[in-house]
């Protein structure tokens, strides 16, 4: 573990907007998953923080994004530990599902930004980050896993060395799940 | 090394069945164990052994095999493993992945995935033709193989069944790249191979390193799945 790691780490925001509302037969399948897949979360390699309504088991009645969009808000120790619980976990089989249940995307629906550890960010911030991508493109500021930046960049912790390009990632980024 | 010459360097059959052995077992591999599992003398397949990891076809490090350590647990012994990179030889040369590319970027900006998975479920059940949905775990590993998949059985223990497990992911490079749309595909073209019906259900269970899909008994998928 190097301080880099231990001094930042990776926020997540994700919103999907559905098709239809969560108590409609055709969202069953999405609801059924929701507890395996949170579970999976928590005891993911790598996972620090998912933001939960008070009193539930998880976010989707708070709908700060609008009425039939939820939102997805999470922390991570890396990119590497969010890429591998997005991709190479039960979550896999509800993106597998996605366009049964939510709305195709033209804007960015995912962002990233590295936060000090142990902030834990709030959905203003949160949208704000979105808004941020939506707006400028991939920034330091805001970024998706497609055009990655570190924490260096991002001003977080202390460079190690001038870097001026973003830190190249060994796997090739997906594209998006929306 | 070129992709020819590495490929090249599997024409001996003695480096052919190591690198065969090596990758199949998914693991670091020592000389002792390698040289026993394919008849050779230790020597000689120490030999060929570097020999292919000099074309880049298998990476080396080394371990202390026995688990001892400190002193008298002796040097570190040296260990293969199969290399990550791809090697692909066209002839005449095609690049069918730029275009696996170019496309999976078109079908998920315009989020076709339930087309794709319609058109592969096609082709499996195309490829199975008349044959009777797989029939049991056993014949499906061969039809797996026989696809590049690199099955493996997983045991069952107590009151969870036995599943079979892929070490290879044969779309690899679009799966990571687009992995919901790719392996979503790869589901329903295993499902149309096997059969929807048949004894054997294929359901995704990813995991880090293998390829996403489980095959399980029918009888036995719920058990598992209702946990």
């Amino acid at each position: 573990m190097t301080a880099s790691v231990d001094a930042a780490h990776l926020a997540q925001l994700n919103v999907a907007t559905l098709r239809f509302p969560l108590s409609d037969p055709r969202m069953a399948p999405f609801v059924e998953m929701l507890d395996t897949v949170n579970a999976a979360a928590d005891d993911a390699p790598g996972f620090v923080w998912r933001l939960v309504e008070e009193g539930a088991a998880d976010a989707t009645a708070l709908r700060p994004a609008g009425e039939d969009v939820i939102v997805n808000l999470t922390v991570w120790e890396t990119q590497d530990a969010l890429w591998g619980f997005t991709y190479r976990s039960e979550h896999l089989d509800v993106l597998r599902q996605r366009r049964s249940w939510f709305e195709r995307h033209v804007e960015a629906h995912l962002v990233l930004w590295w936060v000090p550890a142990g902030h834990l960010p709030t959905t203003g911030e949160a949208l704000e980050r979105l808004a941020d991508l939506r707006t400028n493109g991939p920034s330091a500021r805001a970024f998706t896993f497609a055009s990655s930046y570190s924490a260096e960049e991002a001003a977080l912790v202390p460079s190690a060395a001038t870097r001026t390009r973003p830190v190249p990632h060994t796997r090739p980024a997906p594209a998006g799940h929306g | 090394m070129n992709d020819i010459d590495a490929i090249g360097a599997l024409q001996d059959p003695v480096r052919r069945r190591l690198y065969e052995y090596v990758a199949a077992q998914g693991r670091e591999v020592g000389r002792n164990e390698a040289a026993e599992a394919t008849g050779v003398a230790r020597t000689l397949a120490a030999h060929h052994l570097d020999r292919l990891a000099e074309a880049g076809l298998l990476d080396t490090g080394s371990r202390r095999l026995t688990g001892r350590s400190g002193p008298g647990a002796g040097r570190p012994a040296k260990v293969y493993t199969r290399a990550r990179a791809e090697r692909v030889v066209s002839l005449p040369a095609r690049d069918y992945r730029t275009a696996a590319e170019l496309l999976a970027e078109a079908a998920e900006q315009a989020g076709l995935d339930a087309g794709l998975c319609a058109a592969a479920r096609r082709r499996g059940e195309a490829l199975r033709g008349s044959a009777a949905p797989c029939g049991d775990l056993g014949e499906a590993m061969e039809i797996l193989a026989a696809r590049g998949y690199e099955p493996r059985l997983e045991e069952g223990a107590g009151a969870v069944a036995g599943a079979v497990r892929m070490r290879n992911c044969p779309f690899h490079a679009v799966a990571e790249r687009f992995p919901p749309l790719v392996c979503g595909m790869n589901l329903a073209l295993l499902e149309g191979l096997l059969g929807a019906d048949g004894p054997v259900r294929a359901r995704m269970d990813a995991r880090p390193g293998e390829c996403c899909v489980v095959l399980e008994a029918s009888g036995e998928a719920s058990k598992n799945n209702g946990d």
